[in-house]
């Protein structure tokens, strides 16, 4: 066996296990950790398929700040593991028609070649090896899909700023900072020099 | 097949099937491991002699001549003592917590360009490479937080999340204006694009090779990168994670002994690291800083080696003299003055590249 067989086929066992464990292990935060396992090994793959820059921008997205803040609200969640479980049963059937059908779908688009001899090429094209993917990337995402490309992006604002709008409360009697008040501040606005005369007082 | 062994020949520069080959290979990551283990000893051992300077005491010096041999002390006795494991933490997760930290500290040094061609893996997308282990250090800490189950470290992993999400925004942003400049995301790239062009070539003075170097022109990237890798690697006054006034040790509470270590040694080496992509980014990699005879006998290596100290230098006179700051200081830092910054940065030397033509064409496929 070559290495890179090797390494496909220990990448793909260990997506395939970390993902059965994310559905099966006790503990919410341990499905977490193994769906970041499930994340980091897809991007293995990636990276023996030649698509490195797609690799490491899955780890950089998914593993490094979206899984973060996943696991941050997983592991301030209090579950009740036991009540956990017992939806599992319930729904097993509507998970299990979803997992048909996206591989149903996935079977669908690799063997698209076998049910229509015409669908032939249409499908991934290989890598051309005088080019480094980044640059092979950029080179169709801003010349030919730039509007859906942008498109794409003034979506993602609108959807950031929606966040923004309904989780955003100005609360009237909590004290703000202003840090340009404070550093606007000198001797003469901040310090007044009183002269008391002893025994007086104020 | 083909395809799959062409992209891995292709992604390592070289075939590394053969056996010889792959000797040689896991040859140099020993001696790049080894090397790197014991620099990070006597990175540690500087860092609390220049902080004792600072507050004018002795530091470490009681173990070798001048304390030389305290951070194999301390790693002997980290070693022989008992670890010990909280009875309600998640043992599991306890334990991998510390390994995390240090594996993916370490394996971020696998393309790290020491000097030409002295490099583990010549990857061309060795930034981004960097950028996603190095956002994956927060891994270590959360998990480490969360399985002690207990309070303090549960809220320094909490801060930590946050923090290290923050910064590694404006760390982005700033690795962009770079390779904007490069045109490549191979490290080696980058550091040949400021030995062939910039401020020297300009001036028609080519040999004044630290006028060339990313620190001048991109001098208010060179600032917030340096101030985000303090934040990245929670060194002071960004160390809201293991406050030791507020939360005795953050996520470290619960650890003690090799898991301890690990953790130390994890954290030292990712300090290192934003130090060597520091030298790279913005101080020229492993080139003199002037090129004629006397500068350029010294080999890359050793010029690698001192703009890295000077740069850890810094870190270290920041860890003495600058108070602590207050965690909702710290967010406005990031998002509110960092990340608007970068974010205008980026668009600038965006359009200067475009409109006047400058930048590195030598990377060009």
């Amino acid at each position: 066996m070559t290495l890179p067989l090797f390494f496909f086929y220990l990448f793909s066992t260990i997506v395939i296990a970390s993902a059965l464990m994310v559905i099966a292990s006790r503990n919410p935060v341990h499905s977490v950790l193994f769906l970041i396992l499930a994340f980091v090994n897809a991007a293995g793959i990636f990276m023996l398929a030649g698509a490195e820059f797609l690799a490491l921008i899955l780890i950089v997205v998914y593993v490094g700040a979206v899984a973060v803040l996943f696991l941050f609200v997983v592991m301030m969640l209090d579950v009740d593991f036991g009540e956990l479980r017992r939806g599992m049963l319930q729904y097993m059937p509507v998970g299990a028609l979803i997992g048909i059908i996206l591989l149903l779908e996935l079977l669908l688009v690799a063997g698209a070649a076998y049910l229509v001899p015409e669908a032939a090429g249409s499908g991934a094209l290989p890598i051309d090896g005088g080019i480094e993917n980044t640059r092979a990337l950029g080179l169709v995402l801003y010349t030919r899909y730039i509007y859906l490309f942008q498109a794409s992006g003034l979506i993602l604002l609108v959807a950031m700023i929606g966040a923004i709008v309904l989780t955003l409360r100005h609360k009237p009697n909590v004290k703000r900072q202003d840090v340009a008040k404070q550093t606007a501040r000198n001797k003469a606005t901040g310090v007044e020099v009183v002269k008391v005369e002893s025994g007086k007082g104020l | 097949m083909d395809s799959i062994l062409f992209a891995l020949d292709y992604l390592f520069g070289a075939p590394i099937f053969g056996l010889g080959t792959m000797i040689g290979f896991v040859w140099k990551a020993l001696l790049l491991l080894v090397t790197l283990l014991v620099f990070t000893a006597y990175v540690l051992l500087a860092d609390r002699k220049i902080w004792a300077a600072v507050q004018i005491r002795r530091g470490p010096n009681v173990v070798g001549a001048f304390g030389l041999f305290q951070s194999f002390a301390d790693l002997l006795k980290f070693v022989f003592k008992e670890p010990v494991i909280p009875a309600g933490a998640d043992k599991a997760v306890f334990l991998l917590a510390p390994l995390v930290t240090v594996l993916l500290a370490l394996s971020a040094w696998a393309v790290v360009p020491v000097a030409e061609g002295w490099v583990l893996a010549d990857i061309n997308v060795g930034i981004l490479y960097i950028f996603a282990i190095s956002s994956l250090g927060v891994y270590g800490i959360i998990m480490g937080g969360w399985a002690s189950n207990s309070k303090y470290p549960f809220l320094g992993a909490l801060r930590s999340a946050a923090q290290m999400v923050s910064y590694e925004v404006s760390i982005g942003f700033v690795i962009i204006t770079v390779l904007l400049c490069v045109g490549s995301l191979n490290l080696t790239h980058i550091v040949i694009a400021q030995q062939e062009m910039g401020l020297a070539h300009a001036l028609g003075v080519p040999w004044l090779t630290f006028l060339n170097w990313f620190w001048l022109p991109l001098f208010p990237m060179f600032v917030i990168f340096f101030i985000s890798a303090l934040a990245e690697t929670n060194r002071p006054p960004f160390d809201l994670p293991e406050a030791e006034s507020e939360l005795v040790a953050g996520f470290m509470v619960e650890y003690g002994s090799t898991p301890y270590m690990m953790f130390m040694l994890g954290e030292y080496v990712a300090i290192i690291l934003m130090c060597a992509l520091t030298t790279i980014l913005f101080l020229g990699g492993w080139s003199a800083p002037i090129d004629l005879p006397p500068f350029t006998w010294i080999p890359g290596a050793v010029w690698f080696v001192l703009k890295l100290s000077l740069v850890f230098f810094m870190f270290a006179m920041v860890k003495a003299f600058v108070p602590r700051y207050r965690y909702d200081q710290l967010m406005r830092l990031g998002w509110k003055v960092f990340l608007p910054i970068s974010l205008f940065m980026v668009v600038a030397v965006a359009a200067v590249l475009q409109l006047t033509g400058w930048g590195w064409h030598g990377g060009m496929a």
